[in-house]
């Protein structure tokens, strides 16, 4: 107590007087960043948040939807020498596979848009290379998204 | 090494260049996936014409390959998730990519028969 009182005269005496006064004030420090008329509007959002997280949750449902898809495929029932359009007709009468192919085409095809998208912003230098590259990706991501859904819901087993 | 790159090499830095190139190679086939499948919109015959080229030896040897990128990119998926959200997982992710990797070479093996099976019965006869 004693040694800050003391310390607190200390300062008074040294330093206590001010150097500035109603005709002298002291100069304005603006604080940093500070938001003016100028500043554009913030965009800042936490999209990546959401990318870098939806990469994970989508991936771990992709393992499971994929893998299984590649057995189906692949692996059982002589393999991929049994597909063919009577294939698809049995699989998509049931509906619970129409929609694992569903889940399966936007999950994959968001999970790989945005994968591309990050490679794109790694390794394209140029600001136009970078626009245009992605627009190409989004243009060609949408376009498959929609035209595989389309497939999965106006499928004819008996248009022949 | 070069001086000033940020590239480290060993495990962290080639699981991420396989986990990339996988990645990419992935999308690309799924553009023409999807595009193949949509044939059944078409008709009967030009699905099956197109699955044909599916069931040809040099196309079964691709899909060996795409078995190869797809398990990789699963497998190594689920170690960054465990590297991401395990407690030890940044401490032993060397060990779990040597896992990654024990656990790819035990199924492509498998997916061996079933995969390229019959492209052997095509070119040997059965």
């Amino acid at each position: 107590m004693s040694a800050e009182t003391s310390s607190a005269a200390a300062i008074g005496e040294v330093e206590g007087a001010s150097l500035y006064d109603t005709d002298h004030p002291a100069p304005l420090i603006e604080a940093p960043r500070k938001r003016t008329k100028k500043t554009p509007k913030s965009t800042r959002t936490n999209f990546e948040l959401y990318g870098w997280m939806f990469m994970r949750l989508s991936g771990i449902v992709l393992v499971v939807l994929v893998l299984g898809h590649l057995l189906i495929q692949l692996v059982l029932d002589g393999g991929v020498s049994k597909i063919g359009f009577a294939f698809v007709a049995g699989r998509w009468a049931s509906p619970f596979w129409q929609i694992w192919d569903l889940a399966m085409l936007w999950l994959a095809m968001l999970h790989g848009a945005n994968g591309l998208r990050t490679v794109i912003n790694d390794y394209a230098q140029r600001d136009n290379t970078r626009f245009w590259l992605k627009m190409l990706l989004y243009t060609a991501t949408v376009f498959t998204v929609l035209l595989g859904t389309l497939v999965i819901f106006t499928f004819d087993p008996n248009m022949r | 090494m070069p001086a000033g790159t940020l590239y480290r090499g060993r495990e962290g830095m080639w699981s991420w260049v396989a986990h990339r190139v996988t990645g990419v190679l992935i999308f690309f086939f799924l553009f023409v996936h999807v595009l193949d499948t949509a044939l059944v919109r078409v008709s009967p015959e030009a699905y099956d014409k197109v699955v044909a080229t599916y069931k040809t030896p040099i196309v079964a040897c691709l899909e060996y390959g795409l078995v190869a990128a797809i398990l990789f990119h699963a497998l190594n998926g689920l170690r960054i998730i465990a590297v991401d959200f395990w407690a030890k997982g940044p401490r032993y992710q060397k060990q779990m990519l040597w896992t990654v990797v024990g656990v790819w070479v035990v199924l492509m093996v498998g997916a061996l028969y079933p995969v390229l099976g019959h492209a052997v019965r095509e070119l040997f006869g059965s």
